[in-house]
């Protein structure tokens, strides 16, 4: 709706937008502010400006071995995300391009099983991880975090290549190219974007994943949101250096997210949304 | 483009995924129907027993279940109260033609990217702390007592910090609706002389009708599982003051290791996340043709 | 080579049978055109044909070769689809180059055909551009190119030119005739635009409910139409077909005649009607004439600078020697 209105009644709509969006934004702006303080002057009252000392990141790094969880999260996010992704692209591009008269009911099906409440299959998952020796293990939990988002992938996934014409399939099946040359040359290329916006997603969604993270984890394989929660009580952590953890611990993602804001609609509405 | 060939590769291909997830779906919720009738203690070294119904009587029985289940409840529907009139109203505000909206966009989003446990501590201790807080110094600034937030409103406390969360996502997929909706039509209903509230009510809210049905749909399933927010804050307390159904389950299998009245509680949110799921998928199929 | 002969074809999607049990012989390099309206199945026939759909009954010969099961990659037969179906991520030499790369056609040898094929399309300035930035007509033509580099033992054509304009379908259809007579390749060729039939057509296949109503030259299906549904198929304006006294008079129960086999004058004639709607386009004059007592609205087609108009009264002569008869079942009466 390009309508031409009054400069001022666009001031104000402007001043009213970003009012609202910086006190959304606030408590991870002050956050960053605080990450960027002393211990004293993050308890010494309300104040924006920080005297910018990076010492609280120092000590988290140092302090708390803060780069295993770190690495946990890269490893268990990017892991399950291509587990999924190698579980998802054949099963999509078969629904996508070869449908039959249950590949809705089957979609569905997918669906309902993310519906599932984590905490209902909490006890046997966790029995059986803990009597397989699965637990605290990087394997077991990036299987598990493959597992809870694969419906997601697989619909997101079928949805991207359903936008793909089937003619111009056809047209490669035409021109000689043989099943794995129309995958390599054709699909792929053609569908790069929708699974690089998936991947996206899925990642954001892995990194951020603490239940099973929290429930299956104590020290070797803790991801950040399970290392994040156990400073619940700040002992030795104080508001400074809980801060930078907390920076660090978002920023990655956060970067990540703004980039995926429409594959995010799509993804998390199943494609009810685009 | 359905011959032969294709079709039983095709079956080929999407054999894995469907195994797996069958698996996933079927072995775990086998396993916590069968527990749910058992009587498993972790820590009784007798060994597990027949229990029929007892765990779900235990359950029932128990007052911390019902506040339990209030306790979702109202974390649910606060939550969707906020998301939902304030992800319209900012969505409205947002679509309006004003300066940098690119970035107020990012801003209003990045909520939804902070991990959960991350959001409850930003919330514990830089906002809601009673003597580190901004709201502390905000009411210090104004001369009033601070509030103990965490100790006097433990649920509206989370249900403040999931809302701050999930404030983003009903936001932008409103945002997107709205921005589907055809200007011409705006248009036309203005030449035909409707005022903008008129507007509002007989076209853009149809228009977003199903982009908030979504949002309410898919929210609940995400509210009904409301965990690490619980655990960093509150704990569930005091009492059982800011417990929901999750988190009582939690406590049960992993504080008590009540293997048996873990399960039955699983069961049960299955249930109430079934009667969710039905609605959502009759929304989501929809769209599938 | 690109002999077809299709014996006994039968295609149903699940209980529907779209095409019943269907012969039909194509020569080597003749230009056929299937026509029919829209959901009669000329679009399935050539994907049997192509084989990107599988029959349900009967066999496909290429060259009296079985191909009913080979897959459309080893038919040797190109298409071109009506969205084009272009490789959107590759350049218009990528495109043109594919079939010969899966066929591992040597660079060289690519290369001369892709010029080849450029030069014929008036595409040369264009091969390293993306389909994104080219016209409609521009398209087409890398889609002919790409099917053209394979040379292939037929080309089949969905609907080519229908999402081109006007203007753009006429000199395309002319290039396709010329290419049809250099290349003297087979060519199978959908539409239902009845123009494009009778001028780019060796022979003409009408279908209707997946069943051949007629197969004939264009010249035989407008001389000597089979039955009603192609006669009333096959030229445009559509022929008058008159039923009641007027058809009894010629012992049939339907007649037929065409717009241009109508006499008409202001003062005297066999049917006398009143000039409703007229259609002045300079070459010709169209003229649809009502109250002439027969059982439905008489289309004539008369000089470009006749000077009759609206709510004149005139007077209609049928050729006798072009009136067409029908029996009640709408077959022809010889
Ligand atoms: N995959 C399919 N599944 C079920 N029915 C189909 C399928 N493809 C085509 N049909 C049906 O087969 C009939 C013939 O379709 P076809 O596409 O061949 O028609 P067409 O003559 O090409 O029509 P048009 O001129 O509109 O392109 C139609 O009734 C159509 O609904
Ligand atoms: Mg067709």
């Amino acid at each position: 709706m390009a309508r031409a209105v009054s400069t001022r009644t666009r001031i104000g709509y402007t001043a009213a937008a970003w009012f609202v969006a910086l006190l959304i934004f606030f408590p991870i702006l002050y956050t960053i502010i605080t990450s960027l303080k002393t211990e004293q002057e993050a308890i010494s009252g309300f104040s924006l400006i920080p005297s910018f000392t990076l010492s609280s990141f120092e000590a988290v790094q140092t302090q708390n071995d803060y780069w295993k969880p770190f690495t946990n999260s890269v490893i268990l996010s990017v892991g399950s995300t291509i587990l999924a992704l190698i579980v998802a692209i054949p099963a999509a591009w078969a629904m996508a391009f070869s449908p039959t008269k249950n590949t809705k009911n089957i979609l569905m099906w997918m669906l309902s099983t993310k519906m599932m409440p984590a905490v209902a299959v909490l006890v046997p998952i966790y029995l059986i991880f803990l009597r397989t020796g699965l637990m605290d293990t990087r394997i077991g939990l990036t299987v598990m975090l493959m597992l809870i988002n694969l419906p997601i992938v697989v619909w997101m996934l079928y949805t991207y290549f359903r936008e793909i014409p089937g003619e111009i399939l056809e047209a490669a099946r035409m021109d000689g190219a043989s099943l794995k040359d129309e995958i390599l040359y054709v699909l792929t290329p053609m569908a790069v974007p929708g699974i690089a916006s998936t991947m996206l997603l899925n990642v954001i969604l892995a990194w951020n994943e603490a239940f099973w993270t929290i429930q299956l984890t104590t020290t070797n394989a803790a991801p950040l949101s399970a290392f994040i929660a156990s400073f619940s009580s700040p002992q030795g952590l104080f508001w400074a250096k809980l801060s930078a953890a907390s920076v660090m611990a978002i920023a990655p993602i956060l970067i990540m997210g703004w980039f995926s804001q429409k594959q995010l609609v799509r993804g998390l509405t199943f494609g009810a949304v685009k | 483009m359905a011959t032969r060939q294709t079709a039983s590769l095709a079956r080929l291909m999407r054999a894995p995924a469907i195994i797996l997830l069958l698996i996933w779906m079927i072995v775990p919720l086998g396993m916590t129907l069968y527990y749910s009738f058992l009587n498993y203690n972790l820590l009784n070294p007798t060994g597990t027993s027949w229990a029929g119904w007892f765990n779900y009587q235990y359950f029932y029985s128990d007052p911390a279940f019902f506040d339990a289940i209030w306790n979702t409840l109202a974390l649910v529907l606060g939550v969707l109260t906020i998301t939902v009139v304030g992800g319209i109203a900012i969505a409205l505000l947002i679509d309006k033609p004003i300066f940098g909206q690119g970035i107020v966009r990012i801003l209003v989003i990045s909520p939804f990217f902070v991990m959960p446990p991350v959001a409850a501590l930003i919330w514990k201790n830089m906002i809601m702390h009673p003597s580190y807080g901004v709201f502390a110094d905000i009411a210090r600034f104004f001369g009033a007592q601070p509030v103990d937030w965490f100790a006097q409103f433990p649920l509206t406390s989370i249900i403040i910090i999931v809302a701050w969360q999930w404030l983003p996502f009903a936001t932008l997929i409103l945002l997107t609706a709205l921005q589907s909706l055809d200007g011409e039509q705006m248009e036309a209903a203005e030449m035909d002389g409707a005022g903008s509230l008129s507007r509002f009510i007989h076209l853009t809210l149809p228009h977003m009708a199903r982009a908030i049905t979504v949002v309410i749909l898919i929210q609940t399933i995400f509210l009904l599982g409301i965990y690490a927010e619980i655990l960093v804050t509150t704990n569930g307390g005091p009492g059982n003051a800011s417990t929901n159904l999750t988190y009582l389950i939690y406590r049960a299998a992993r504080l008590n290791f009540d293997i048996g009245g873990a399960a039955a509680g699983g069961i049960i949110a299955v249930i109430l996340a079934n009667i969710v799921a039905v609605f959502l998928m009759r929304a989501v199929g929809k769209n599938l043709d | 080579m690109g002999r077809i002969t299709l014996e006994n074809v039968t295609k149903r999607f699940g209980d529907v049978e779209v095409i019943p049990p269907l012969n039909l012989d194509i020569e080597d390099g003749e230009f056929v055109v299937f026509v029919g309206p829209s959901g009669c199945g000329k679009s399935t026939l050539l994907r049997l044909i192509a084989g990107l759909e599988d029959t349900s009954g009967g066999q496909i010969l290429i060259d009296g070769n079985d191909a009913t099961d080979t897959p459309p990659a080893r038919r040797g037969l190109a298409m071109v689809f009506q969205s084009y179906a272009l490789y959107p991520h590759m350049s218009v030499r990528k495109n043109i180059a594919f079939p010969m790369r899966m066929a591992n056609v040597d660079q060289a040898e690519q290369d001369r055909r892709i010029a080849a094929a450029a030069a014929a399309l008036n595409l040369t300035d264009y091969l390293d551009r993306r389909p994104g930035q080219l016209s409609g007509g521009q398209r087409q033509r890398v889609a002919i190119g790409r099917a053209i580099v394979r040379e292939p033992a037929a080309f089949l054509f969905d609907e080519p030119l229908s999402n081109l304009d006007a203007a753009l379908r006429v000199g395309m259809r002319l290039e396709i005739s010329e290419l049809h007579q250099r290349l003297k390749t087979t060519m199978i060729y959908v539409t239902h635009d009845q123009v494009e039939a009778m001028t780019m057509a060796d022979k003409i296949v009408v279908l209707r409910a997946g069943h051949i109503e007629q197969v004939g030259s264009p010249m035989d299906l407008y001389r000597t139409p089979r039955n009603l549904f192609v006669a009333g198929f096959i030229g445009s304006p559509k022929m008058n077909l008159i039923t009641g006294p007027a058809a009894a008079d010629h012992d049939a129960t339907t007649i037929g005649v065409r717009p241009e086999h109508i006499k008409v004058s202001a003062t005297e004639g066999t049917w006398k009607g009143r000039i409703g709607v007229s259609e002045h386009l300079g070459s010709d004059t169209f003229f649809y004439i009502e109250d002439t007592g027969l059982s439905e609205t008489i289309t004539v087609r008369a000089g470009g600078e006749i000077d009759l108009h609206h709510g004149d009264t005139v007077w209609l002569t049928p050729d006798p020697t072009k009136i067409h008869r029908f029996d009640a079942q709408g077959d022809r009466i010889a």
